[in-house]
């Protein structure tokens, strides 16, 4: 299921490229902000809940899960690349899995291991909140990398859609329709953390057992269609 | 000995017929895809490859159907004409990745990259490479695993002379060796100098198949229109219609020139400057006015 040479390719093209730029900007942001917060406002679990709720899990995590994810496969099919993998006797889904397993590994090295430096600077994981964000953001790495891996193969605009589904569905459709929440990889990801923090310090919309069968259900469906449409992949029609 | 097999194929994207109910079988031997630009070569060449659903008919590898068949691949190589290929890797990064997907060590890389000659470069990265040197490493990445069938879309395409005559030769190589070469091309010449044998594709329909002789005699055997000016368009017009190999010409005064209409090619083309030189005419333009690939081609599909 997982090919090795598939990874290094995945991983070296995924941290060669400029937009990997982004994933080292958005960590040290939040790295920056937890410093002035704590500067600022001493250590307040309620402060430090708000940071990385509405930053780390609302906006990094969302956005380098886009960048990994949809940039695990994305570019190899643009420029033609992919070729080189498919022209082989290996089993696509293997590909697929290959890639979510690495967009998996940068996600979460890039979101949750910021997370928990943060959450320690700016309360010292008073009340585990920075267990249970960091808890939060690997988890919702896992279910973002596999929806993204999935639009980054069926959709040469997978950027577009992926900024579009993390920005606008989770953040503006979450805040204005409640029912918008339950749909949301961000709510799932949060009522893991619900359970590990301090009483009231992390809430969400969703249940802990819906949340898990979602999260697992869109991860294993959208690897196994990825797979299915690699498998049917059409690398031409551009003569 | 493999076989690809086509088996009335048809294509479509959307409304546009790309490949028409074709029916081929490429066996071993150097064989040449020919026509004009946008006649379905790349589709023909995409579907045996396993990277397009034939819309209808089949396409079956010494019988096994290749799409959506991954293990096809260990009797199949491919050079892309797309230039995507990793170039953030070394050459020889690149023909080693290949090479393990395959299940292969690095001394296959090795041997592949020796035999298209790119030892010298490999630890270069691909970004810095030439046309020609990216195309070699794509050869290699295509040879690493020894494939009995190689399939090439447009490989001269921007070579040089030289690199061009390096790959005819390696081609020429593989071919004798018994394996099944597949290439495309748009120019005759290019197919000529390397194919024993030849398929013709015009506007998605297969033209004509067979010995490269026949075609280019088909070819070249097709009335011929040419524009001539002189010194004297009308005594050199006398000259040429009492010789076979003209069936018509026409003076066209407002333009000043000779249309000429040749039956025999080659005979007209040494006729010319001989009937000029014994009647004391200095021939100004000589120039083929239908020679475009498409009007040859088009004959071709006529005939």
């Amino acid at each position: 299921m997982y090919d090795p040479t598939v990874a290094r390719l995945t991983y070296r093209a995924l941290l060669g490229r400029r937009r990997a730029a982004i994933l080292f900007v958005l960590p040290v942001l939040l790295v920056a902000i937890a410093v002035a917060v704590r500067a600022f406002a001493g250590a307040d679990d309620d402060v430090a809940s708000g940071v990385l709720g509405g930053f780390a899990i609302a906006t990094m995590v969302p956005l380098i899960g886009v960048i990994a994810g949809t940039g695990a496969i994305g570019p190899e099919i643009d420029d033609g690349s992919i070729v080189y993998l498919l022209a082989k006797p290996v089993k696509r889904p293997t590909i697929i899995f290959t890639k979510l397993i690495v967009a998996i590994g940068v996600t979460m090295l890039f979101s949750a291991v910021p997370t928990m430096l943060a959450g320690f600077i700016l309360n010292g994981n008073g009340g585990q909140i920075a267990v249970a964000y960091t808890i939060a953001a690997l988890v919702a790495s896992i279910a973002y990398s596999a929806l993204f891996l999935l639009l980054g193969t069926v959709s040469r605009h997978a950027v577009v859609f992926g900024l579009v589904y993390a920005l606008v569905w989770e953040a503006l459709f979450g805040s204005l329709v409640p029912g918008a929440r339950t749909l949301s990889v961000q709510q799932w990801s949060l009522s893991v953390a619900e359970k590990v923090a301090g009483e009231g310090l992390v809430t969400s919309d969703v249940g802990l057992p819906l949340a898990t069968v979602l999260l697992v259900g869109v991860t294993v469906v959208a690897t196994w269609y990825a797979g299915q449409k690699l498998r049917a992949l059409k690398l031409a029609g551009e003569e | 000995m493999t076989t690809i097999e086509i088996d009335h194929t048809s294509r479509w994207f959307g409304n546009v017929v790309a490949v028409n109910d074709v029916s081929m079988t490429v066996g071993p031997g150097v064989t040449g895809l020919l026509g004009p630009n946008g006649a379905g070569k790349s589709t023909l060449i995409n579907m045996m490859a396993g990277f397009l659903a034939p819309s209808t008919g089949k396409v079956t590898l010494d019988g096994k159907q290749i799409w959506r068949n991954e293990a096809v691949y260990r009797a199949i190589g491919i050079v892309p004409e797309r230039e995507g290929m990793y170039d953030f890797l070394t050459g020889r990064e690149f023909v080693v990745a290949n090479a393990e997907l395959h299940g292969l060590d690095a001394a296959a890389a090795g041997r592949a990259l020796a035999t298209v000659e790119m030892e010298y470069a490999q630890d270069r990265k691909i970004a810095t490479y030439s046309k020609g040197m990216r195309q070699r490493v794509k050869m290699a990445s295509a040879l690493v695993h020894d494939p009995s069938v190689l399939l090439l879309d447009e490989p001269f395409n921007g070579m040089d002379p030289r690199q061009r005559m390096q790959l005819m030769e390696l081609l020429r190589r593989m071919g004798a060796e018994g394996r099944t070469v597949l290439f495309s091309s748009h120019i005759l010449e290019e197919v000529e100098q390397l194919a024993s044998h030849i398929e013709v594709v015009v506007a998605g329909r297969h033209a004509a198949s067979g010995d490269f002789r026949r075609i280019r005699r088909l070819m070249t055997d097709r009335p011929h229109r040419y524009t001539v000016r002189s010194s004297d368009d009308r005594a050199l017009a006398a000259a040429l219609i009492a010789d076979p190999s003209t069936a018509g010409i026409e003076v066209d005064t407002t333009e000043g020139a000779l249309l000429i209409q040749a039956v025999d090619f080659g005979r007209f083309t040494a006729l010319l400057p001989q009937v000029a030189r014994a009647h004391g005419i200095r021939l100004l333009t000589v120039s083929p006015s239908d020679e475009s690939l498409e009007s040859v081609f088009s004959y071709l599909v006529a005939a």
